[in-house]
């Protein structure tokens, strides 16, 4: 049986891994057609040749870095909050919002925004992207960093008030160091979950809010082109960087 | 718990609050609030207020759509089940290298989704890598229909949910205790009787958990069957973005999505009853 497992295993990670990879290979054929012409960084020039992508791509790091921020800060506030004291209506709707398919909750955001235009001088762009991404990233942010608190010692807290810091105190200086790696790894998760999303983005993105998955989206649809691999590739490569990283700051 | 402590809470939870008010519950709120509206003459909404949106869904054509979902969502947390439970085995069986083996089943959710369906287009396609080969090899003379099928939209919903099966499977699998393998073992059964009769009801926890996390998605997928199925493998996401974009039919695609919201609350509950235990 242990044979048989393996060799399900090494399947199973082939099915997992092999089409990123290949995909990734194919980013440095020289040929445009899916038949390999030899090693070329063509299609990595070509990325940075096209004003569309270049523009979306800084839309995208604009748009993830301004919701990271914001949905970090709220989310590690509030899975604190909870942890000091539950609150089943809200971790009830933040559990909720994780489940919600990506296109209920991209029109339901586009319908606030659209009844919104009613009363408020603004349009589709860069801000209502914003505020859909802190929408859909808080609850991750809330469970990794709920997750952090509970290996946490309340009785630290306790010893920081008896010594005599307030409240606050006591969360700045003993709790939030403590946390510190869990909330890098949830900046980092949001910050995934917000570079990767196309579906809740395309509905609520204006003329002027392109983001690269939208670009990205866009040519797939109509036909190959090696410049995705390129670009894919690099995405890739990026995000896994990004991991390790953090990998090595959480053990460390 | 003490007054200042109290007062801190209050402050903190305060964005979060904000957060469930104005962009949660608020567009969802305006969602029903459409759905209960009139399309109007060039697509925007108008009155009466109605319940006819929701008579639609029981129309044969959209229920069709429906059921297809829900279809190919069981077919995926199936194919889920058999792919993942042996591999969530495989990882709890291979001592210290099992830290290394669930990093590669969690890596994929750091990869972008869209470049993943994208490797499978660039895999599938008429041009691509797999018809390449084979025509290279001479075994086919006209590219096999590979992409923009019902099975194409099955194996990115596999590929895409896979690992949420695999972890749930995986935590309960690892917590079982070594000694009841080792007991059946003395008790003289053999190693497949083992995993059919003892391994398998205990994880039953995590094979509930990881269908759960499968179907859900699954069911309200869009991505996938808009890129693997090209139009052709309608499921109930594509038919509510089609509402609110080709169509210009907002109260109808609204309905569509409380119904749908509907579904996955009511897996949530009976899930959440069955295991008495939250995320956060």
């Amino acid at each position: 049986m242990k044979r048989w497992l393996a060799l399900h295993a090494a399947a199973v990670y082939a099915f997992l891994h092999l089409p990123v990879l290949i995909l990734a290979a194919f980013s440095f054929n020289a040929s445009r057609f899916t038949v390999w012409q030899g090693f070329s960084l063509r299609w990595y020039h070509a990325i940075f040749q096209d004003q569309q992508l270049v523009d979306s791509l800084w839309n995208s790091v604009i748009i993830a870095l301004a919701a990271t921020v914001l949905s970090t800060i709220a989310g590690t506030l509030c899975a604190y909050g909870l942890w000091k004291r539950g609150s089943a209506l809200l971790s009830g709707s933040l559990y909720l919002s994780l489940v919600t398919p990506e296109i209920v909750m991209g029109i339901s955001l586009l319908a606030l925004f659209q009844w919104s235009f009613r009363w408020l001088h603004w349009r589709l762009g860069l801000h209502t992207v914003i505020l859909a991404h802190v929408a859909f990233s808080m609850a991750y942010v809330v469970i990794v960093v709920a997750a952090r608190l509970r290996t946490f010692n309340p009785t630290l807290e306790e010893a920081a008030l008896d010594l005599g810091a307030t409240e606050w105190q006591a969360f700045r200086y003993v709790t939030l160091p403590a946390l510190l790696p869990g909330i890098l790894a949830a900046a980092l998760l949001a910050l995934t979950v917000s570079f990767d999303d196309y579906v809740i983005t395309s509905l609520v993105a204006g003329v002027d809010s392109e983001t690269l998955p939208m670009v990205i989206y866009a040519m797939a649809r109509r036909g190959a082109s090696p410049v995705i691999n390129a670009i894919s590739a690099l995405i890739v490569v990026i995000f896994g960087t990004l991991v390790l990283i953090s990998d090595r700051v959480r053990a460390s | 718990m003490k007054p200042g402590w109290e007062r801190l809470r209050a402050w903190f939870l305060l964005p979060a609050w904000i957060w469930l008010w104005a962009l949660f519950a608020a567009p969802f709120a305006i969602v029903i609030a459409y759905s209960l509206l009139t399309r109007g003459a060039y697509g925007g909404l108008s009155e009466p207020w109605t319940t006819e949106s929701y008579h639609r869904l029981l129309d044969p054509l959209y229920l069709e759509i429906v059921l297809r979902s829900f279809v190919m969502a069981a077919a995926t947390t199936a194919i889920c089940l058999l792919l993942g439970f042996p591999l969530a085995l495989f990882i709890s069986r291979s001592g210290r290298r099992r830290n290394l083996y669930l990093q590669l089943v969690i890596l994929p959710f750091w990869t972008s989704f869209l470049v993943r369906l994208y490797a499978w287009m660039f895999l599938l396609r008429d041009t691509g890598l797999i018809n390449t080969i084979l025509e290279r090899l001479g075994l086919i003379h006209i590219p096999l229909p590979l992409l923009y099928n019902n099975g194409a939209v099955l194996l990115g919903l596999v590929y895409g949910y896979l690992p949420f099966m695999v972890l749930p499977v995986y935590a309960t699998l690892e917590r079982l205790d070594p000694a009841l393998e080792e007991a059946a073992a003395d008790l003289g059964a053999k190693p497949w009787p083992t995993l059919l009769h003892v391994i398998l009801p205990l994880s039953a926890p995590g094979i509930r958990a990881g269908s759960i996390l499968v179907f859900i998605p699954a069911l309200g997928a869009y991505l996938t069957p808009d890129l693997l199925g090209g139009g052709r493998t309608v499921m109930i996401g594509n038919l509510v973005q089609n509402q609110f974009t080709t169509a210009r039919d907002w109260p109808f695609g609204a309905a569509i999505s409380v119904g749908l919201m509907a579904l996955v609350g009511v897996l949530v509950v009976l899930a959440l009853r069955r295991e008495r235990e939250s995320l956060v």
